[in-house]
């Protein structure tokens, strides 16, 4: 078994008295894309905004590369987020700069590269995400799918070792997402990252991910390979696969 | 009915309380990272708060300059205390109009330029973004905004001191019939260079105040369009209100 990467132990997360993550456990093996997948509203992007410190749990453990984050200042979570990367569900682009500006940011940022270099690095990541010639172009000249591929340019231009995607297939349509899913397919091929993907579509979970978790109401209900999830009998796998009200099917 | 009464002044005390403690420690994470500026996008919002608010300033003062001296031209003459009409347009100018107003008038323009900004970046994940990426927001985004703020309006306020006196020079000589020395020869005599200069260390503060607050209030931005209206609208009444607190102390301080 491959190291894991990141691992959730006992994790638990409630707003107020609503109990959002239910002490979960989770591994992230390294090199694997895991799909965390549920209906909307059950803790999937929760899950992944805790992992990359944007968000406190309530209880339990995180590690990322076997080190606790627990109490981790801000120097110590900037220099685990140097390693990571994350695609926003709305992109979260910075609108006041451009195309090339934002998949430039965290090069100049962090690094000492010179101009020409990450001039280099950024014609590189636009031509992977199939958008070469748009430097120049501002956040609010591109399309919703555009966006996405720039804010994928963006978190691996400064070739992280973990990538984490919030809904990155959400509010597209199916061609769209089937490109957006096969990025995701090749930066694990062409970057060796860890991924994490987060999304309620099915399509793009089964496609892109070696593994996929499902959550349900703050529980991890199943996890394993997509033929494995395809094939679960668990009643709540099978009325969101097959589309059906999973509250109705758990009561039955 | 009393409890109920007891019960919301307590929560708007807390309110405050808690806002008054968030805007303070924004202050002193600001000023701790003074020394991290990034020089290019401090220079960038030196331009926008300086040279793009000028003409606005100027428009103000000048009128306010105009009026005064009208209010004061034609008393003062009625009295045959003319020749103190300059001196005490200059005073009330760089004392307590120039930098107030100045103030009043970068709150509602850059202020709310800046929550309204910052407010949309929060709502839009950007600040989430810039987390992600390892970059502190303060850091970012409020150190180069609070630097604008303090070093420009200085400059604002030497311009607005110039041509608010101009103004007042303008109707007193032309409306109320004073001539040009008497009205020089009373700045000389009544005005002090302290009143500019006391009026350029006030508005620094003006301008710490402004965006530290518009700088919360953009930070502190819920969900949506509606959440960076309100955040927006909170700023420029809150840096308003703080100026003239603030004012008043700094008069009693510079002047008394």
């Amino acid at each position: 078994m491959a190291e894991a990467v990141i691992s959730l132990r006992k994790l638990n997360i409630t707003f107020g008295t609503r109990t959002v993550l239910n002490d979960i456990d989770l591994d992230v093996y390294k090199g694997e894309t895991l799909a965390i997948l549920g209906p909307s509203g059950t803790g999937k992007s929760t899950v992944l905004r805790t992992m990359i410190g944007l968000l406190e749990p309530t209880g339990g453990s995180i590690y990322i590369q076997g080190e606790d984050v627990a109490g981790l200042d801000e120097d110590g979570w900037n220099r685990l987020r140097m390693k990571m990367g994350m695609v926003f569900q709305y992109s979260a682009l910075f609108d006041f700069l451009t195309v090339g500006e934002n998949v430039a940011f965290g090069l100049r940022q962090h690094t000492d590269k010179s101009e020409d270099e990450i001039q280099g690095i950024v014609h590189e990541m636009l031509e992977l995400v199939g958008l070469p010639g748009t430097e120049k172009l501002y956040p609010a000249e591109l399309s919703g799918g555009m966006k996405k591929r720039v804010g994928l340019a963006r978190a691996i231009a400064v070739s992280p070792e973990i990538v984490l995607y919030d809904e990155p297939t959400a509010g597209l349509d199916p061609i769209m997402s089937r490109n957006i899913s096969r990025l995701i397919k090749k930066t694990q091929q062409q970057m060796h990252v860890t991924s994490v993907l987060v999304t309620h579509d099915m399509q793009s979970a089964f496609y892109a991910a070696d593994r996929v978790a499902m959550l349900y109401e703050g529980n991890i209900v199943a996890i394993g390979t997509a033929e494995e999830i395809h094939s679960s009998t668990n009643p709540i796998v099978k009325a969101f696969i097959e589309g059906r009200d999973i509250k109705e099917q758990v009561i039955k | 009915m009393l409890g109920n009464f007891c019960a919301a002044v307590g929560r708007a005390t807390l309110n405050a309380c808690q806002s008054t403690g968030r805007i303070m420690q924004l202050f002193l994470d600001t000023a701790a990272r003074l020394k991290q500026a990034n020089a290019k996008e401090t220079v960038r919002q030196m331009s926008r708060l300086g040279a793009d608010s000028l003409p606005i300033v100027l428009m103000t003062i000048l009128f306010t300059g105009m009026v005064f001296a009208l209010q004061t031209a034609t008393e003062f003459v009625r009295f045959g205390a003319a020749s103190s009409v300059g001196g005490i347009v200059a005073i009330a100018l760089g004392r307590e109009l120039v930098p107030v107003l100045t103030g009043v008038v970068v709150a509602g323009r850059i202020g709310a330029a800046i929550a309204a900004e910052i407010g949309t970046m929060k709502v839009t994940e950007q600040i989430d973004a810039l987390k992600v990426m390892a970059t502190n927001p303060i850091t970012y985004l409020v150190v180069p905004r609070f630097l604008a703020a303090v070093l420009m309006m200085p400059v604002l306020i030497v311009f607005a001191n110039g041509i608010g006196n101009i103004g007042g020079w303008v109707v007193a000589h032309y409306y109320a019939g004073i001539s040009n020395f008497t009205y020089i020869n009373s700045i000389k005599v009544f005005a002090d260079i302290f009143d500019v200069t006391g009026g350029m260390l006030k508005s620094m503060v003006f301008g710490a105040i402004i965006a530290i607050v518009a700088s919360h209030k953009g930070m502190s931005a819920r969900q949506g369009a509606e959440g960076v209206g309100l955040a927006t609208t909170e700023s420029v009444v809150l840096s308003i209100i703080l100026i003239f607190v603030a004012n008043y102390f700094l008069s009693a301080v510079l002047y008394v």
